[in-house]
């Protein structure tokens, strides 16, 4: 397990990463996003917070494979990531994606049995995620007899059991309550460090990605780009008393401080409608 | 039992009660309907007999190829058009108006080309069917919420694994709705172009105990295949509850 940090090898690098939207009917083009440069440290955990509409979804999806960059240059451990999911990463969407129609088990083993892994390897791995989620008692469930925490749950040990190297994550929480998501970034902070994976978190909570990130990426409103990348500088070993630490209050409010005028801009830039 | 079903069951057995009570009492003639009593008696003695034993094989073999063949077309053209937009923006007014199309028109013509066999009265059973799973399936998979789309690229799977492994299972409570059209689609149309011109099956049966004054072999086969059309869609939709319970909150 590395330890993140300036000395970890780079998991991740963006260059110039931009989209642009094209031109549709009537509309004209909608820069989304960019330019963005960013070095990832391999088994670092990154959260990027930024106001409504700045992008943030669009870069995780450039990084995931799931939508090429208009211009720029994304690479994961060195190779190039060119509009399909690279080998090894991992994504949980704000959405509930877990499937209907399978048992809690049966969602989970998914993967593993898309690619065709052996019945006791799948076995083995799911009873893993399943007890590390805390979802033993529930495996025979479907998604629709679950909360909408546990749903997420089930989502993130379905990415877990594949063991990715990078994990992404789309405002998984969003959709939760307050307790809940408090708890729920606890769960994550074990899984960051038991895994040793890199993990790059989109939030649109100041206080959550104060809480769980080594760093966090704070971008602009529309065309989204960085201002700062605030170093918070956790031990390894933390979980969610943290917010009682005296750091964390000046931590959160110096993002504010440089998310405000950003806010009020993309509030300015779309009015009151999301 | 549920309140609801007692109540069902007393409305049905009040009316067959009501029927029989009506024809007893010579108010309906035994002319124009038998008593429900005598129909199931009559039921009772042609299943005993064995002597329409071919014609009711043959009608349900020929309702069960219909079921299948609009099964299985049905799901596969409601897939290949829901990737086809362009096809599907084409052939739209014609799903919008298939309905209206009098199936039984055609059959002279399916007569004159597959002849006097089983064929024809297939073909319609099918015609009727295989729009109904068409459109239930194009429902089903036009909801398929896109992040199973980007959970099956996340899993790097190609447009036939979606399509067989997330697309179609998520659509599957709509094509059940659509395989529970075909089956009735696939009854009525077999048995009712038996009524037409074909030399066997229960339709033919029922058509010429009618031209023969034969009412208790009439209304016993029309008994039998109301029973059996009801216990048919019956266990079909207690299986569609089954399903939707895994996905109804």
């Amino acid at each position: 397990m590395s330890p993140a940090g300036g000395d970890a090898p780079v998991h991740v690098t963006l260059r110039g990463i931009t989209r642009v939207y094209p031109a549709q009917a009537a509309q004209p083009p909608v820069h989304a996003l960019g330019p963005i440069d960013l070095d990832l440290r391999q088994g670092e955990f990154f959260a990027v917070v930024g106001p409504s509409g700045c992008g943030k979804s669009t870069l995780l999806d450039v990084i995931a494979g799931l939508a090429v960059a208009s211009a720029g240059d994304a690479s994961f451990e060195g190779q190039a990531i060119d509009g399909s999911v690279p080998d090894g990463i991992g994504v949980v969407f704000q959405e509930d994606a877990s499937f209907p129609w399978l048992t809690v088990h049966d969602n989970i083993a998914f993967g593993l049995r898309e690619l065709g892994r052996p019945a006791d390897v799948v076995q083995a791995k799911v009873k893993y995620a399943l007890d590390f989620m805390g979802l033993a008692d529930f495996a025979q469930a479907y998604p629709a007899q679950l909360s909408g925490g546990m749903r997420q749950r089930v989502c993130i040990a379905r990415t877990l059991v594949l063991e990715p190297r990078l994990i992404l994550l789309d405002e998984p929480f969003g959709a939760l309550d307050q307790q809940t998501r408090l708890l729920m970034g606890d769960e994550l902070l074990r899984l960051w460090r038991e895994t040793g994976a890199t993990i790059l978190l989109i939030t649109h909570a100041l206080d959550e990605a104060t809480m769980l990130a080594d760093r966090v990426g704070v971008m602009s409103a529309r065309p989204g780009r960085f201002l700062e990348i605030v170093t918070t500088g956790w031990p390894r070993e933390r979980d969610s008393t943290i917010v009682a630490d005296p750091r964390f209050g000046g931590l959160t409010s110096r993002i504010w401080t440089l998310l405000r005028g950003e806010s009020l801009r993309a509030l300015g830039h779309t009015g009151v409608r999301r | 039992m549920k309140r609801v079903t007692l109540l069902r069951i007393l409305v049905i057995l009040g009316a067959i009660g009501l029927l029989e009570g009506l024809i007893h009492a010579g108010i309906v003639p035994r002319f124009t309907i038998i008593p429900p009593s005598e129909m199931a008696s009559a039921l009772a003695a042609i299943l005993a007999s064995g002597k329409l034993k071919v014609d009711i094989a043959v009608t349900l073999t020929n309702v069960a190829v219909a079921i299948v063949a609009s099964m299985a077309a049905g799901v596969t053209i409601g897939t290949v058009l829901q990737r086809a937009a362009a096809l599907r923006r084409i052939l739209d007014p014609l799903f919008a108006t298939y309905y209206a199309i009098p199936m039984y028109a055609f059959y002279p013509l399916l007569i004159v080309v597959f002849g006097l066999g089983d064929v024809p009265q297939i073909c319609i059973g099918f015609l009727l069917a295989v729009m109904a799973v068409i459109i239930n399936t194009l429902n089903g998979l036009d909801r398929v919420p896109r992040v199973l789309l980007k959970a099956a690229r996340m899993h790097r799977m190609s447009a036939l694994r979606t399509a067989l492994r997330i697309r179609l299972p998520y659509a599957a409570p709509y094509i059940f709705t659509g395989f529970k059209l075909a089956v009735a689609y696939s009854f009525i149309g077999v048995i009712g172009a038996e009524f037409i011109t074909s030399s066997r099956g229960i339709g033919y049966e029922i058509s010429f105990a009618y031209n023969n004054f034969d009412n208790r072999l009439m209304y016993g086969l029309i008994l039998f295949v109301l029973a059996l059309v009801l216990t048919v869609n019956m266990s079909l939709h207690a299986w569609e509850k089954r399903l939707m319970m895994r996905r109804q909150r």
